[in-house]
């Protein structure tokens, strides 16, 4: 996360490159809201939900159109305090096998 | 889609069998990195390749203290500051447990700060978490013996004027094997840490700087959690292997500091067996 600011150079085969594919899943009743899954996604896969759950927090939803969006990197999952949320393979291999 | 990918409550996490689910949401505030730390270890656990039947988790008192009630391996909530000695019971009786400690840096370091050195100069075979918030968060933000200078707390409404406790120089100066330190936004470097640790025989010592938003962050005007985690990443500059261990202080004020983490010490030295 130190240096990631800026992409020097860009791979000559992006193009190929089998890029992962995530899906997320939240368990709304744990979140606290500590917003570290929304602002660290790569991807800025997540947002707020309008609503709260049992305990009056706002938990992360799926961005409007990022619902295949997710790259699998978990992040979200790794830095989640309360075990709200994690990501599962969503390739086509995955789903296949 | 639009609709929130809300699951329905009994959808588990893949590590809900490695903690106490039951008890989830915990009483930790949000922000608070005591639970990334707690879900580190339990990924460390699951990652070891070891049984979790072998593996034991003890803590002592305080906000970290908590760790051992919500992970679901044999877990010991020791008396304030003796988490250590009760872990050296547990492990020098039994070398075939992994024996993790998780206990904060007022309980590990201030009344079991003696317990610390002894444990660190047998090396005992013991892993040690000590998660770092520089105040006791629970008893409401006292001054504690990692509060760096010029830092408040309600025992220090001007700013502490003390010299704090550098944990990684006092862990190596003591004969620690593994000395670490890493903030909870380096999930994955300290969770290699613990796992290095976990394979390791000796003292392994891993600090985690944790931010603590009610207590600590509140009163030296940090934010949110979120904010003091921003900090860590502005700051923070890898150095592994880092030799100048004395000069790591951390200095919370001045914010053009450095703050330095990374694996420092990783030294083969016979460990202690009954």
């Amino acid at each position: 996360m130190n240096s990631a600011d800026s992409v020097a150079r860009k791979p000559m085969d992006l193009a190929q490159a089998d890029v992962p594919r995530g899906e997320v899943h939240i368990v709304a009743e744990r979140c606290k809201e500590c917003s570290y899954c929304i602002v660290y996604c790569p991807e800025d896969v997540l947002v707020y939900t309008e609503e709260t759950n049992a305990k009056g927090y706002h938990y992360p939803m799926i961005a409007e159109g990022k619902a295949e969006a997710c790259v699998l990197c978990k992040f979200c999952d790794l830095i989640c305090p309360e075990l709200a949320i994690h990501t599962t393979d969503a390739s086509d291999e995955a789903q296949g096998s | 889609m639009s609709t929130p990918q809300q699951d329905d409550f009994a959808v588990v996490h893949p590590f809900d069998h490695l903690m106490r689910a039951d008890r989830l949401p915990h009483i930790l505030c949000g922000g608070c990195g005591i639970g990334t730390v707690i879900h580190g270890y339990v990924r460390a656990v699951s990652e070891s390749g070891v049984d979790p039947d072998r593996h034991v988790c003890v803590s002592g008192i305080g906000c970290s203290g908590r760790a051992a009630g919500y992970v679901n391996v044999d877990s010991y909530h020791s008396t304030h500051g003796r988490a250590l000695p009760f872990a050296l019971g547990i492990a020098v009786h039994n070398p075939e447990l992994k024996v993790t400690v998780i206990s904060g840096d007022g309980d590990l370091m201030a009344i079991g700060g003696n317990h610390f050195i002894h444990a660190a100069r047998r090396n005992v075979n013991l892993n040690v978490i000590c998660i770092n918030n520089f105040n006791y968060g629970m008893t409401g933000g006292q001054v504690g013996p990692t509060t760096p200078i010029g830092a408040k707390g309600t025992t220090a409404p001007q700013g502490s004027i003390e010299h704090p406790f550098n944990l990684p120089y006092l862990a190596k100066a003591c004969g620690a094997s593994l000395v670490a330190r890493w903030t909870i936004l380096h999930v994955r470097q300290f969770t290699d840490a613990v796992l290095r640790s976990m394979d390791k025989d000796g003292f392994c010592f891993t600090e985690v700087l944790s931010p603590c938003p009610t207590s600590f962050g509140r009163r030296n005007k940090l934010g949110e959690g979120l904010d003091e985690v921003e900090m860590y990443r502005e700051r923070c500059h890898i150095e592994n292997g880092a030799q100048n261990l004395e000069e790591l202080d951390i200095d919370i004020v001045d914010h053009e500091q450095p703050i330095t983490v990374g694996n420092f010490v990783d030294i083969e030295r016979s460990a202690f067996h009954a």
